[in-house]
């Protein structure tokens, strides 16, 4: 039978996969976005597990929040990156110390 | 068994295109990969009758984030393979965190095998009367206790919007836009001037 642990370990493998993505496309900020959203992915599947699972709807709306957030995220993202490309030519982040921070 | 069945596919197909995502040599292919990373995620929503943030992930995600992903991807002239350089360099520390935090994953479970800890117990005010749909009883809730909240992420997506729009807005030199503080200020008498020439000498051929 399917429980809730089901689905606490599918979106926990889904987490380390984006956190694993991050780490290893280092260069590649698009890949990095996308892994980001993966993270983002696995943060509303535990939302919608849980609240399935204590018949309790808060979890949900709370994942269509974070649905927001993550829309948002990626449009500004995505403008920077545009315009980072634009101004260098590239979108090699180890070059983007431009702030020296 | 169909649950079964359903469930383990979705769930094998949403973690192996995950994997494919982050390993793909091609940026496009991974935001493809993405899209059924999404699209099985959905399923498994749906299975267990969350059906309208299913069908919100469809939509938002499939339909607006990977679309945009996927133009950005094709837009930018990027030399890939540089890119991916480091690679193998990588490999080890990402592997190394990643086993990091499964371990810590695994930790937790481990104690929650010794006992659960008691979070107290739910009110019951969001509780899901019987008889009402999904997406009646989220729209009872989000339209009334969670209605500022509501409000405030409609504002996230308003700045996130005018954001990207001021991020990527530039003054070309060669289009020519319209200057209305110039329209409005010229007048009649100084837009014509009437010269009165005369008779032969208005004009030279």
């Amino acid at each position: 039978m399917i429980g809730i642990e089901h689905y606490v370990v599918v979106s926990s493998i889904l987490f380390v996969l984006g956190v694993l993505g991050i780490f290893l496309n280092r260069k590649n900020i698009i890949v990095i976005l996308m892994a980001i959203e993966l993270i983002l992915l696995a943060v509303n599947l535990n939302l919608v597990a849980f609240s399935a699972f204590l018949h309790d709807l808060t979890g949900q709306i709370f994942a269509m929040f974070v649905l927001t957030v993550a829309a948002g995220e990626a449009a500004v993202g995505l403008a920077i990156l545009v315009i980072y490309f634009r101004s260098r030519g590239t979108i090699a982040v180890d070059d983007a110390n431009r702030m020296k921070g | 068994m169909i649950h079964v069945f359903a469930f383990y596919l979705f769930a094998v197909l949403t973690i192996a295109s995950g994997a494919v995502t982050i390993l793909a040599r091609n940026p496009v292919h991974s935001v493809l990969w993405l899209i059924l990373a999404f699209f099985n995620a959905a399923g498994l929503m749906v299975l267990v009758g969350a059906e309208f943030i299913a069908m919100l992930l469809v939509i938002v995600y499939v339909g607006a984030v990977a679309v945009l992903f996927l133009f950005v991807v094709m837009m930018l002239d990027i030399d890939f393979a540089e890119l991916r350089a480091g690679f193998v360099k990588n490999f080890p520390l990402g592997m190394l965190v990643a086993v990091v935090l499964l371990a810590e994953i695994v930790l937790g479970v481990g104690a929650y095998k010794a006992g659960a800890m008691h979070l107290g117990t739910p009110d019951g005010a969001a509780i899901t009367a019987p008889g009402t749909t999904n997406i009646a009883a989220i729209g009872q809730l989000l339209y009334g206790r969670y209605l500022f909240l509501f409000e405030a992420s409609g504002l996230v997506l308003l700045v996130a919007m005018i954001g990207a729009i001021v991020l990527t807005h530039r003054q070309r030199s060669d289009s020519r836009g319209q200057n209305i503080s110039r329209q409005n200020a010229r007048r009649p008498d100084e837009a014509t001037v009437n010269m009165k020439p005369e008779v032969g000498k208005g004009m030279t051929l």
